[in-house]
């Protein structure tokens, strides 16, 4: 194993959201500069589901976005970059794999958990594990890590590094990494970002079961409505305390991913030249405002009854009406998409 | 969202480490990255849910000071795990840390399995076997 210092010239961008921040931080180290936005609409990243018998860390999940890993998989796909994948058994090999891969001057993606990253604020530390980080240098015992949603590059001890890349639970991390092998930096960034369009579109207006796409909203919706009446006050606003979290917190982006999306087809009205994308980029970013709206008043309600007006009917109400605007918002995208 | 409508809540959550970006639109009618230091809503959900395992802590503590539960318990609560993440990380079946977290199961380990719990869960041996006072 190779312990000399090494520091790889690699420009940290801060974003918003881990995996698409790796992924435009790598691109453009590798020649081809992709903003977040773009990265997030080329990956389809846009999702919605909300499915109360899967639980992580005992609380239900709700997702805005597709599965962890697979943003990166789609726009690669879309892109034509070529990525290696790989996971581990052991700490020592992990470690020793990242370390050949630095040695050749290659930055290197990976999935961590955020309860063993001493880095970040503890408010922030549950054991969340698929967090994504860029490590690109070695100085003695310490790694120099690109972590997507802090505004500086940091670094991490050795031992820290390796217990973050194996922890356990849902998912196991595996010290799963990643780099990758082929950018095309003359790729077609155009037919890219239809196609990533298109998927989104599509996936939000048709999946079916109630649980998935923008019918799912509706789905949650329903539930909440009942949530006092079935689970008791103390339990209902733990939930709901929950359901603000999933929609909020750093990693899981949320309603922050309403946001990008927006900017994406801002950037995609551009690239395609159709003016008729930056009216839907308001557009969405409107329903955004909603979430906003319905995070907020969620919080009141969350801290107790006793402060607010706001109840559950009230709070069901406002998120079917956003349902409904992102229903019929992705029906007539994936109409639109059809004709660019 | 507008730029200026992007929140600046501080609750400390950040410990003043750095800001998050989000997505809003400036003056020119672009979306751009803004910084911001924290959003109520957020504050309020994150710290309910640190009072929810402070709590839990705190409980699983009063149990080991009564004799109930042995400090495995205790560390393992404070390390936000159940039994079967535990498990997980110390490579053994969950009904075996299950009887770990009794009392006379944690006191018939031996050193090896002391120091495995001890590691997955960030401590000493010496600090797994009290909890404070």
């Amino acid at each position: 194993m190779s312990q000399r210092d090494l520091v790889i010239p690699f420009d940290h961008q801060q974003s918003a959201h881990c995996e698409t921040g790796v992924i435009s931080n790598l691109m453009r180290f590798h020649g081809l500069p992709v903003s977040e936005p773009m990265a997030f609409g080329i990956g389809s990243g846009l999702f919605y589901s909300h499915m109360p018998f899967l639980k992580l860390n005992g609380i239900p999940v709700t997702s805005y976005r597709i599965l962890p890993g697979h943003i990166f998989k789609r726009f690669a796909r879309n892109v034509g970059v070529g990525i290696k994948r790989m996971k581990f058994r052991e700490p020592l090999a992990a470690m020793a794999e990242m370390d050949r891969v630095l040695d050749q001057g290659l930055p290197v993606g990976m999935l961590t958990s955020v309860f063993y990253l001493p880095y970040l604020p503890k408010a922030f530390r549950f054991h969340f594990n698929a967090h994504n980080i860029v490590v690109f240098g070695r100085e003695g015992d310490e790694y120099l890590v690109s972590d997507p949603v802090m505004d500086g590059t940091t670094r991490i001890h050795r031992s820290a590094l390796m217990r973050a890349r194996f922890a356990k639970g849902m998912p196991n991390t595996s010290g799963r990494m990643y780099f990758p092998t082929r950018v095309p930096t003359d790729a077609d960034l155009r037919a890219a970002a239809l196609k990533g369009l298109r998927r989104t579109a599509r996936d939000m207006s048709t999946t079916p079961l109630p649980m998935f796409g923008s019918k799912g909203i509706g789905y949650l919706a329903g539930k909440l409505r009942h949530y006092e009446r079935k689970m008791g006050e103390k339990e209902a606003r733990l939930a709901l305390g929950n359901l603000i979290r999933m929609q909020e917190e750093i990693g899981t982006g949320g309603a922050g991913f309403r946001f990008i999306f927006a900017a994406f087809l801002m950037e995609a009205a551009k690239l395609l030249q159709a003016p008729v994308l930056r009216e839907k980029a308001l557009e969405m970013s409107r329903i955004g405002d909603q979430w906003r709206d319905f995070a907020y008043e969620a919080g009141r309600l969350c801290k107790g009854r006793a402060a607010t007006h706001i109840t559950y009917d009230h709070l069901a109400d406002k998120l079917s009406a956003i349902g409904r605007q992102e229903t019929a918002f992705f029906k007539q995208l994936h109409q639109l998409a059809r004709q660019l | 969202m507008k730029k200026q409508d992007v929140p600046q809540d501080d609750a400390n959550m950040l410990e003043g480490k750095f800001r998050v970006v989000k997505y809003a639109l400036n003056d020119e009618g672009e979306f751009e990255k803004v910084p911001s230091v924290g959003w109520e809503p957020e504050n309020v959900a994150l710290s309910q849910a640190w009072d929810v395992i402070h709590e839990r802590v705190e409980a699983a503590r009063q149990q080991v000071l009564r004799g109930e539960r042995s400090p495995l318990a205790y560390h393992m609560e404070k390390n936000m795990m159940d039994a079967d993440l535990l498990a997980r990380h110390v490579d053994l079946p969950a009904r075996r840390v299950k009887r770990h977290l009794e009392p006379a199961g944690f006191g018939e380990l031996d050193q090896a399995l002391l120091e495995r719990y001890a590691e997955a869960l960030l401590v000493t041996v010496d600090e797994l076997k009290q909890v404070p006072r």
